[in-house]
């Protein structure tokens, strides 16, 4: 295959949205009849970079081939034409139409429908032959399972006579048999010419799919691997980071009481699933425990249940004193009340309120508060002098109470949260992702702050998908793989290596 | 920043909105054979040329400013009300039940009993849907307008089976007594000196309206429950870290949206026919969705786009009155404002945030 030209090259692709660099000088080579994967966490990139691959947004920088040619793709219809096709996480079918109705829908030939569905059925079941794809043309989609419904959106793309699918977290929805099944089916499709990119930041899917792999973090191709030659660890290393470019400076932690006691804690999901399977964990005074592992094996759950808006079963004492887990008292003020802060994982969901102003925003969660509230009233002139020497002592640029929340950047609108949370003096502060988004200058006093609260004698749980600013900041870490705690280390004992074993899931 | 300066986004893009709706709405009079200009001169005479006319106008903008406020507290919660109409029709059963069955020594009293009831059988009626879409997802928008529907229904079984006076052949209940009339605007203005006119149906709701905008102002951004409500509005997931409950957010701004929407009925009900008939409301339920829309959920925007609706409703019947355009073309000229107001608010905007963002570049 040396000679051939790539299915698809991408040669320096740059894309800034605002002051946030989503995608930095990637490129990469796919070669035909390949499955090519993309991992990484979410907010590394991956879904930006296919996002400019399939003409949703222009690169600020950068080049495209494909097959050897120089394109441009300002939208998904000039990618459907240079033969890509995108199936999304989230499927885009019409739920009422069947399925051959769905695979024609903007494909149609003419103004008259009948043809162009005779026409589509034929070619539907030589496509369905030629790649062993069984799906009933006649079907409603609705009466589909999801796994037969992502079939139909591979047909869809190979009916636009696409040679390269790009498939977007596929597995998100499937069960592990029709994960199975499908990746049976891209197998087939590689070998019968195809060209695949899968995104996914599930290792097991890499390791067991795809020929080659890239590596994003941080809006970078850290490293592009043969699949063959790697193994998860190095991977979930890669993912991470392994650079030690953060120092801390701290003491050694001086662990005192036990605050945070959990026993067998389980959180079943509204979807019926097991998100975490009994777990057990203690955070004492005076120390920061941070719980590291690729995201989306349990650690945003963990996070929500101690915030009080997911229920759980098991059992979480706070000083000794059980919180509860489910019915009205679990919410959020109640968990405040409990001396219980809370920096949340994400801060344009959560955290804040984008369209409030900074001082709206710095009542948020403690709006009720005797400070904050007289009757009925929300006290706005002591909330605002409240948040003017807050925005002072975190140093927040421009430092506008009045300023609305979207118009910080990252790391200012961490610093609003942050100062709301940690000025409260709680007993146990809850952090997720602290500097996902924020800019170097503003990690570093982040990440002060929350060791000068630990000096203070306050438990942190820290929860990061970055294995770097974990090592850097916590004083013992606890890995998280498929709801379950693999094991605790304290962290001047360890090192990426054993870290990233755990974190893929193997136990020495 | 925001593309947009603030005073831009409140003031150019409902008035070139309006503008482009009143070129179109005289291309449409031109096309029937009449002159535009004649006709803006009689909409503006016979709306605000006189007090007759003005008291017309503040008329229905009361009927729009409680709908529009209903519409407003129940958006900020991010909750599309569709049901003031009926909200309305059960406000006016309210008042009806509170003027005739009640024997009130004053009318001040009597207007007192007769805002409670109406607010709470407004509230009553949107108690429903709120809780079918807190405590089981079902989608409100859905429920009020079902909702709708349901209360026309009551309304009707009620009128002709149990409060229709015996020998009447109209759908209506009797005459509320006399102690129960509310002062006109007529009444209250001619101590001051002002002979308003004495036909005109506005009254002292007038003023409750106007009482009822500041105070959704304050609830809304005065109050920590009014923080609640625009955090829920905001976003969902936000407002659970705080800790604030979906369902209680959601039951109380319903309840609230309802109660303003059931408070028009003193107005209509009350202070204008002084009975309760079928079709009382007469679509202002709806209307108040446009002037909510035109206003941005601003209480002081309603306020004024009330007084707009108004302004259109009573020139429109003037239009009607005095000229050969039909009726059915006033509403084409009505529906011209509430498409260029509300639905198509983004074709003016777009072009116009591009004007700005130009105007940007070229400073930097």
């Amino acid at each position: 295959m040396g000679e051939q030209a790539p299915a698809i090259e991408l040669k320096g692709i740059s894309k800034a949205f605002g002051p946030v660099q989503a995608n930095k000088d990637i490129s990469i080579r796919v070669m035909p009849g390949t499955i090519h994967g993309i991992i990484g966490e979410n907010g590394a990139g991956k879904s930006t970079l296919m996002s400019i691959l399939y003409g949703f947004y222009k690169a600020d920088k950068g080049e495209i081939f494909i097959s050897g040619q120089k394109t441009e793709i300002p939208d998904s219809q000039a990618a459907i034409a240079a033969g890509i096709g995108m199936v999304f996480q989230h499927f885009k079918l019409v739920e009422n139409f069947t399925v051959l109705e769905n695979i024609i829908l903007g494909a149609e030939d003419g103004g008259l429908l009948t043809p162009s569905l005779a026409k589509a059925r034929k070619t539907l079941l030589e496509l369905e032959h030629e790649y062993g794809l069984n799906v009933d043309p006649d079907a409603v989609i609705e009466e589909l399972g999801v796994g037969m419904q992502q079939r139909v959106e591979i047909l869809k793309a190979l009916y636009r006579q696409a040679d390269i699918l790009i498939l977007d977290e596929p597995t998100g929805v499937l069960t592990p048999a029709e994960a199975d099944q499908l990746f049976r089916i891209l197998d087939r499709l590689r070998q019968e010419g195809k060209t695949i990119i899968l995104i996914t930041h599930k290792l097991r899917e890499i390791m067991e799919a795809t020929d080659t792999v890239s590596v994003m973090r941080r809006g970078e191709m850290t490293a592009t691997v043969k699949t063959s030659e790697t193994s998860p660890a190095e991977l979930a290393e890669l993912m991470v980071g392994r650079k030690v470019l953060l120092r801390v400076d701290k003491t050694p932690a001086k662990p005192g009481n036990v605050v945070l006691d959990v026993k067998g804690l389980r959180v079943v999901d509204d979807k019926g699933v097991e998100r975490i399977k009994g777990i057990d964990l203690q955070v004492r005074a005076g120390e920061i425990v941070g719980i590291a592992g690729v995201a989306g094996n349990g650690q945003s759950e963990l996070l929500e249940v101690l915030g009080g808006y997911a229920d759980a079963t098991g059992e979480i004492r706070v000083n000794g004193q059980p919180l509860e887990l489910s019915g009205k008292l679990a919410d959020g003020r109640t968990r405040r009340a409990r001396g219980i802060a809370h920096v949340p994982e994400d801060r344009q969901r959560e955290g804040l309120i984008m369209d409030f102003s900074a001082w709206e925003n710095t009542a948020f969660g403690y709006h009720r508060d005797p400070g904050y509230q007289s009757g009925v009233l929300l006290n706005n002139a002591a909330i605002r002098t409240d948040t003017e020497e807050k925005m002072n002592r975190f140093d927040v640029r421009p430092p506008n109470p009045a300023l609305a929340a979207k118009n910080f950047s990252g790391g200012n609108q961490q610093k609003i949260v942050l100062a709301r949370e940690i000025e409260r003096n709680p007993d146990l502060l809850l952090v997720g992702q602290p500097t996902r988004g924020v800019d170097i200058g503003a990690i570093e006093f982040i990440h002060q702050q929350i060791v000068a609260l630990r000096d203070k004698g306050k438990a942190v749980l820290l929860v990061s998908v970055e294995l770097e600013e974990i090592l850097a900041l916590a004083d013992r870490v606890a890995v998280m793989f498929d709801g379950h705690i693999m094991g605790e280390r304290l962290s001047a004992e360890t090192d990426e290596k054993e870290l990233g074993l755990l974190m893929a899931g193997v136990t020495a | 920043m925001d593309v947009m300066p603030k005073w831009a986004e409140v003031t150019l893009v409902p008035l070139i909105s309006l503008v482009l709706a009143a070129l179109l709405s005289a291309l449409v009079i031109l096309a029937i054979g009449e002159d535009p200009v004649e006709a803006v001169n009689l909409m503006v005479t016979g709306a605000l040329g006189s007090t007759y006319g003005w008291g017309y106008t503040l008329y229905y903008a009361t009927n729009f400013l409680f709908t529009g406020l209903a519409v407003s507290v129940a958006f900020h919660a991010g909750l599309f009300n569709i049901g003031g109409e009926g909200q309305a029709m059960l406000g006016g059963l309210g008042v009806a039940l509170a003027c005739l069955f009640i024997p009130w020594p004053h009318w001040t009293l009597a207007l007192l009993g007769a805002s409670v009831a109406a607010a709470v059988f407004g509230a009553a009626w949107a108690a429903i849907p709120a809780f079918l879409q807190a405590k089981r997802g079902s989608h409100i928008v859905i429920t009020t307008i079902m909702f709708n529907f349901i209360g026309a229904a009551v309304l009707n079984y009620v009128l002709v089976n149990l409060m229709r006076p015996p020998g009447s052949m109209d759908p209506a209940t009797a005459r509320f007594p006399e102690i129960t009339h509310l002062p006109t605007l007529h009444d209250i203005l001619l101590p001051l000196g002002i002979n308003f006119s004495k036909s005109a149906p506005a009254n002292v709701t007038f003023i409750i309206a106007l009482l009822a905008c500041v105070l959704v102002w304050f609830l809304l951004w005065r109050t920590w429950l009014g923080y609640e409500i625009r955090s829920y509005g905001k976003s969902e997931p936000g407002a659970k870290y705080a800790g604030i409950s979906p369902v209680a957010i959601t039951m109380i701004a319903m309840l609230i949206s309802g109660a303003l929407a059931g408070l028009m009925a003193i107005n209509n009900v009350m202070g204008e026919a002084e009975r309760l008939v079928l079709n009382a409301v007469e679509g202002a339920g709806f209307i108040g969705i446009a002037v909510a829309l035109m206003g941005r959920s601003h209480p002081f925007g309603v306020l004024l786009a009330a007084i707009l609706f108004g302004f259109l409703y009573q020139g429109g019947a003037e239009l009607a009155l005095w000229t050969s355009i039909p009726r059915e073309l006033i509403v084409v000229i009505q529906a011209l404002v509430i498409l260029f107001t509300g639905a198509l608010d983004n074709m003016v905007r777009m072009p116009l945030e591009r004007l700005f963002l130009m105007l940007r570049r070229g400073n930097a």
